[in-house]
């Protein structure tokens, strides 16, 4: 009779096993650093890193939980795509039948908690690099990239708040969009916007300000729901992708974690 | 009769003064806290929370699901600048007895297979039972479906924003919603081109870089944080203020009696009544503005942060300067609206022109 030890032989002997793990389960040096190589999501590290910058007490590993929160919400999010229609005809009851109808109707929860603690995380990832000095050079344009992600971060959880269209959600919404029309110049009761006339014909006013190109009306309404519905799930999360894979990059090319010089 | 103290303390000007003169008590005394104190502290504080639990409004409130992240940031927040405070005054320390940084002694590189593979692997799955069990326990919360014709009271931003929200009772829209956050979001940015101290880089001290570490905890936890928190559990209904074990009474009536600096001067002190020409009305508010960045910038770049203008040079000192300027001007508008009812320091409504 074969053994368990003898199966699991035969199986890192298959071609199967072979072709998909290159490399020998990592014992020494080499296999380690073959390990992260070849494999494309662990080669956002390099083989070897300073010990100082990867202990816990260091990093506290926000920037690597906020990605990872961040990853959580990207699958939510889609499962939660499968069942929820952006109209004011459908929203409401579709996150109702979210909780009662899906099957493991837990994701809708996943999902808000999830954003919150993306929120926290991210600041509290600002705050570790701020008190290591991890902006200084060479790492200058790398924390302008992470305030940019952080403000990308914030503009997803406000424009997934809208979604569930109950009362929570659009007055929220109502209240954080209210304070665009008193944009200078182009808001239309911010200072300013009353000089941009031709003639006696206002330039800026409620059907064109920056408010109404948010809401894509003058109240929260159908058009709103679509906008922010594109924004949360299409238009934001490509522009962060995009910004986390320089993020990611610069660690690397400004000389990897941060450390003493 | 803690209770009642505590809503007495928990009054804006009071709040607020206590919250600044802490956090500048706790800087300078951070050898006393960064200890085994400060744990204590944070236990005392735990037991406190699960004291005030018993309080029924408080309950209410702190365990409405979507402020039990608020919390949880309170607490975050507290232990980590407690974190790195802690491991900045080690550092501190070792450098004063000649030994090496903390980050220099164990500089030596390791394998990130496992060493880094694994701890990243034990934090998320940490993580993701922390999320798994918050879904279970706290369902996400969804109210009546949305109606534009009745308005909830308060109707509040959601809780990242409220910090700004509160600006919006001491400042017109265009200052509370997009100068200030405008403003947040370029000093951030600019921060590594401001500081042009060369050390302190790569490891936690807080000797080294005291100035820089002042500001940014005092901008995050003071004036962001701080005011989430208020934002969330002592503002109700008509965004009035009511203390932690305050019911929310929607019929408590705040006298609204709030002056522009004109009426102060041409009517209390004058008697003259108020100019026609809203240049002449204002003039002394706009002295006010000007003067205060005029003086505020010479004051700062010959006197009291001449040692950073020679360093830094103008513009970047200037830049930096500008932003402190704000800073204390945002907290100086708050308490006077608190004391003397000061409404607008230059309220040019015929341009919706309000500072």
């Amino acid at each position: 009779m074969p053994g368990l030890k003898d199966v699991m032989e035969s199986v890192k002997e298959s071609q199967v096993w072979k072709s998909v793990a290159r490399n020998p389960l990592p014992s020494n040096a080499r296999t380690r650093a073959l390990a992260v190589l070849n494999n494309v999501f662990l080669h956002l590290h390099p083989v070897r890193a300073p010990q100082s910058g990867i202990r816990l007490k260091y990093t506290w590993c926000m920037g690597g939980l906020t990605f990872f929160v961040f990853l959580v919400e990207v699958i939510t999010g889609i499962l939660l795509m499968f069942y929820y229609r952006p109209t004011v005809e459908f929203a409401y009851a579709d996150i109702i039948d979210l909780r009662e109808q899906a099957p493991l109707g837990l994701m809708r929860e996943l999902h808000r908690w999830g954003a919150h603690t993306m929120v926290i995380t991210v600041w509290l990832h600002m705050m570790r690099v701020f008190m290591t000095g991890a902006y200084k050079p060479p790492r200058e344009f790398n924390w302008v990239v992470g305030v940019v992600l952080l403000l990308l971060t914030l503009l997803l959880s406000f424009t997934g708040y809208l979604l569930p269209w109950d009362q929570l959600a659009m007055w929220a919404v109502t209240v954080g969009t209210n304070m665009a029309r008193a944009t200078p110049f182009v808001g239309y009761e911010g200072p300013g916007a009353a000089l941009l006339k031709l003639g006696d014909i206002n330039l800026v006013h409620s059907a064109d300000d920056v408010r109404f190109a948010l809401l894509a009306g003058r109240f929260v309404g159908e058009a709103t729901l679509l906008r922010f519905y594109v924004l949360h799930c299409v238009a934001i999360p490509f522009v962060a992708t995009i910004l986390m894979a320089v993020h990611f990059w610069r660690i690397r090319k400004d000389g990897g974690i941060s450390g003493p010089m | 009769m803690i209770k009642i103290i505590i809503n007495w303390l928990a009054l804006p000007y009071m709040y607020v003064s206590i919250a600044i003169v802490l956090f500048f008590l706790t800087i300078r005394s951070r050898k006393l806290w960064t200890g085994k104190a400060g744990g204590l502290l944070l236990l005392g504080s735990i037991l406190f929370l699960a004291y005030s639990l018993t309080d029924e409004h408080f309950r209410g409130l702190v365990t409405r699901p979507d402020n039990v992240p608020i919390v949880m940031l309170l607490f975050a927040v507290g232990f980590f600048v407690w974190f790195a405070l802690k491991q900045a005054h080690e550092n501190d320390e070792r450098v004063m007895q000649g030994k090496p940084l903390d980050e220099v002694a164990w500089k030596d590189k390791v394998f990130v297979w496992p060493n880094l593979v694994y701890t990243e692997l034990i934090c998320m799955v940490v993580a993701t039972i922390v999320l798994v069990v918050w879904s279970i326990y706290i369902p996400a919360p969804l109210e009546q479906p949305a109606n534009p014709s009745s308005s909830p009271n308060p109707s509040k931003a959601p809780w990242y924003f409220l910090g700004l929200q509160e600006m919006l009772v001491y400042f017109d829209p265009w200052i509370a919603g997009v100068l200030l956050p405008g403003f947040i979001i370029l000093g951030l940015m600019a921060t590594p081109y401001i500081d042009k101290n060369p050390k302190g880089n790569g490891y936690y001290t807080f000797k080294e870089r005291k100035f820089a570490i002042t500001i940014y905890l005092f901008g995050f936890s003071i004036m962001w944080v701080l005011l989430i928190i208020n934002g969330t559990f002592l503002r109700g209904p008509n965004w009035n203020f009511f203390g932690p074990y305050e019911p929310w009474d929607i019929h408590k009536l705040v006298p609204l009696n709030n002056v522009n600096l004109s009426e102060f001067i041409y009517v209390k002190f004058l008697g003259t009544g108020l100019p026609k020409h809203w240049f002449f009305r204002e003039i002394f508010g706009i002295a006010l503005v000007v003067g205060y960045f005029a003086v505020g910038h010479w004051y700062l770049a010959k006197k009291l942060l001449k040692r950073f203008h020679d360093l830094m040079g103008p513009v970047r000192f200037h830049l930096m300067a500008f932003l402190l300027l704000v800073m204390v001007a945002t907290i100086a508008k708050m308490y006077l609206r608190w004391t003397m009812n000061l409404k607008y320091i230059i309220g040019i409504s015929e341009f919706f022109f309000n500072i």
